[in-house]
């Protein structure tokens, strides 16, 4: 029943297993689809769907297979004009003639299929044309329990494709990238150890029974220092100008990796496509706010693991010439690619995340400074996948 | 299907026909139910008005960060049967009686069927859900210390929520029936707000609702208001009487929808502006 569904399910990257489907099968027997496509719809949904990010997926699966439903893309055009004029509702608790019956669904589509050919002009209110307010099986704006909506609103939700309406669309994983995935991304960074300062408060069980069995049976406790995170990471974004476009997902990095808690210390600082001798603690690049480069240099050790953020795209002389600071009325004696030589050398580790797509970094705007940059730093995309490999790299010794 | 056990919403339950569905199948295939969705949706209330509405006992267990899978089948308190060898109280050799039951023992062993709430899950280590397997499949575990097995009179139903904190294991959800409470529509939260405070003023409704959604669309925010927010807010207009005109402009008691300084700041600065840059 239905198998190539489940292969298609399958060959579609949803992961099914037959146990799911068995279940499935099982709550059919049962008679739990309420012999309703739409019932069948929800009751699939819930049996193999196990997240919300493969709602979308499974909802254009579930389209293709008991497909041609989503008829109106290839609806003639002259449907849709009729259909645009004389626009009426019906109301909603007005249901036409009560002799509703369950249709098959083949014979609905049929039928879908035979009126396009046979209409030659518009019907609005009838039962039997595709037109408005009616209670015919196709159409919209009217009551039909079985029937197929053409275009508009969506106001009983029983029309046989709300999986067309592709809901879940916003929960896609590939396509969003949510705080708390960063959020989940960044808890790997982590490095437990038990030799940071601190008081020796949790109790080393294994310590205490030795030490008791020792002291011939007397109760003796040992204490060790918790294992703390040494991680420290040093945040570095671009924050103006060509990365505009990117400000949410940046802003949502952001505030993950301030939410992160989990750092032995974090420091965050901004800077204007390149970074020259001051670094500035506001996303506005201003003087009055800005501490100097080398400042941090010496401020910080060299196990900070450091996250530049940035499109790297930018005028080749922003990297090669000194006084090539995009920032008007400040000179730099030495070269962008200079300072970020320095920083290569200064820290143990460091990491570039860019948040154009890979694919478009040899062809893009910048693509030579992007080039450039990634002599110097191994360069990430800023996409899920991109940031687990990035902080993979961070992690690795 | 069977009418015995049919979920069909309770009085103070906005249930959608998707959610109710869920439920129903989950019943008749005797299988968990993972409810996921964001804070605010009602998922825990969800255990609530079906315990309520099949008239079956409710037992919850909350799962903490410290939580672990043994802790929901039974505990064998060691320190008090250490006590009583010390001080010669109560039969030691008797070990059954130093066996507590867990949340899920509770469940299993209860006279009635239960419903039984697994309470966000997602927050107790990451290998707890796969430590559970064996249990929520058959229905039975084994107390070493006694030699005696556990199994359900009558089946619980059971139901988990999850805040999507961590990804759950995969064998764990292919055992499971899922349900994504999406956030209420306009029209469903209206509803919502019937339920709860009877028919209010319309236009108190309709401007707290649209304040409501405006502050929502904001993507700046931390922490979005939910419905439990929402249903104070107008709970806090109406006790005051303030004037509702101009709701979305004004946003009297805002502290009651966003709990953050911070969001606070942002929301007027987007009202002004129409963004925010103070995140950053």
């Amino acid at each position: 029943m239905f198998l190539e569904f489940f292969y298609l399910l399958r060959a579609k990257g949803l992961n099914v297993t037959i146990n799911e489907w068995m279940t499935l099968m099982e709550a059919l027997d049962k008679g739990m689809a309420k012999a309703s496509l739409t019932g069948f719809y929800r009751l699939c949904r819930s049996v193999l769907i196990k997240t919300e990010a493969d709602f979308d997926k499974f909802d254009q699966v579930f389209m293709e297979y008991f497909g041609a439903i989503e008829t109106p893309e290839d609806l003639p055009q002259e449907f849709w004009d009729w259909l645009a004029h004389g626009e009426r509702e019906r109301d909603l608790d007005d249901h036409g003639d009560q002799e509703l019956f369950a249709r098959e669904l083949e014979e609905l589509l049929r039928m879908f299929e035979e009126r396009i050919q046979e209409q030659k002009e518009e019907h609005h209110g009838g039962n039997y044309w595709i037109g408005t307010g009616g209670t015919s099986t196709m159409g919209r704006g009217g009551y039909n329990p079985t029937g197929i909506r053409v275009g508009g609103k969506s106001r009983h939700k029983t029309a046989l494709q709300v999986a067309g309406e592709r809901n879940f669309k916003d929960f896609r994983e590939d396509t969003i990238l949510g705080i708390r995935q960063f959020q989940m991304a960044f808890r790997k960074l982590r490095q437990y150890s038990t030799r940071v300062d601190g008081v020796e408060k949790e109790l080393d069980l294994d310590k205490t029974v030795d030490e008791t069995c020792d002291n011939a049976g007397m109760l003796t406790l040992a204490y060790e220092r918790p294992r703390k995170n040494t991680v420290k990471v040093l945040l570095l974004i671009d924050s103006e100008g060509s990365m505009l476009p990117y400000s949410r997902l940046c802003n949502r990095l952001f505030q993950a990796v301030s939410k992160s808690n989990h750092f032995k210390d974090l420091k965050i600082y901004y800077f204007h496509n390149a970074i020259y001798d001051q670094l500035y603690t506001t996303p506005h690049c201003k003087m009055r706010d800005s501490v100097e480069t080398t400042w941090v240099f010496h401020k910080l050790d060299s196990e900070y693991k450091v996250i530049f953020v940035g499109d790297a795209a930018m005028a080749p002389s922003e990297l090669h010439r000194p006084g090539g600071n995009a920032i008007i009325g400040v000179y730099n004696r030495e070269t962008g690619i200079e300072w970020f030589n320095k920083f290569k050398k200064r820290f143990k580790k460091q990491i570039w995340l860019n948040p154009i797509e890979e694919k478009y970094w040899d062809n893009t705007y910048g693509s030579a400074t992007i080039g450039e940059i990634r002599k110097v730093f191994p360069m990430f995309e800023l996409s899920l996948t991109g940031l687990e490999a990035g902080l993979k790299k961070l992690m690795v010794r | 299907m069977s009418n015995v056990n049919l979920f069909t919403g309770s009085s103070g339950y906005v249930v959608t026909p998707e959610l109710m569905d869920a439920v129903n199948v989950s019943i008749a295939l005797k299988k968990p139910l993972l409810i996921k969705g964001e804070p605010g949706t009602g998922k825990t209330m969800l255990a609530q008005a079906i315990a309520e509405s099949l008239d079956k006992p409710l037992i919850v267990w909350s799962i903490k960060s410290t939580t672990k899978a043994q802790d929901g089948l039974y505990l064998y308190d060691t320190v008090q049967r250490l006590y009583d060898s010390q001080f010669g109280e109560g039969d030691v050799s008797d070990i059954g009686q130093y066996i507590r039951l867990g949340k899920l023992g509770e469940a299993f062993t209860s006279e009635d069927q239960a419903v039984l709430l697994i309470d966000e899950i997602d927050k107790a280590d990451l290998e707890f859900p796969n430590d559970l397997l064996w249990e929520l499949d058959r229905m039975e575990f084994y107390i070493n210390e006694t030699k005696e097995t556990i199994t359900t009179k009558h089946r619980p139903i059971v139901i988990i929520t999850s805040n999507a904190e961590k990804e759950l294991p995969d064998a764990f959800l292919r055992r499971c029936i899922f349900h994504y409470i999406e956030f209420p529509d306009e029209e469903k939260m209206r509803e919502i707000i019937r339920v709860h405070y009877g028919d209010l003023d319309g236009k108190l409704v309709e401007n707290a609702l649209e304040a409501f959604y405006q502050i929502r669309e904001m993507s700046d925010l931390q922490k979005k208001p939910s419905t439990s927010e929402l249903l104070d807010w107008i709970q806090a207009l109406m006790v005051s009487g303030v004037s509702v005109d101009d709701l979305s402009e004004k946003m009297p008691f805002v502290g009651v929808l966003l709990k953050k300084n911070e969001d606070i700041e942002v929301m007027q600065e987007i009202k002004e502006k129409g963004y925010s840059l103070r995140r950053w």
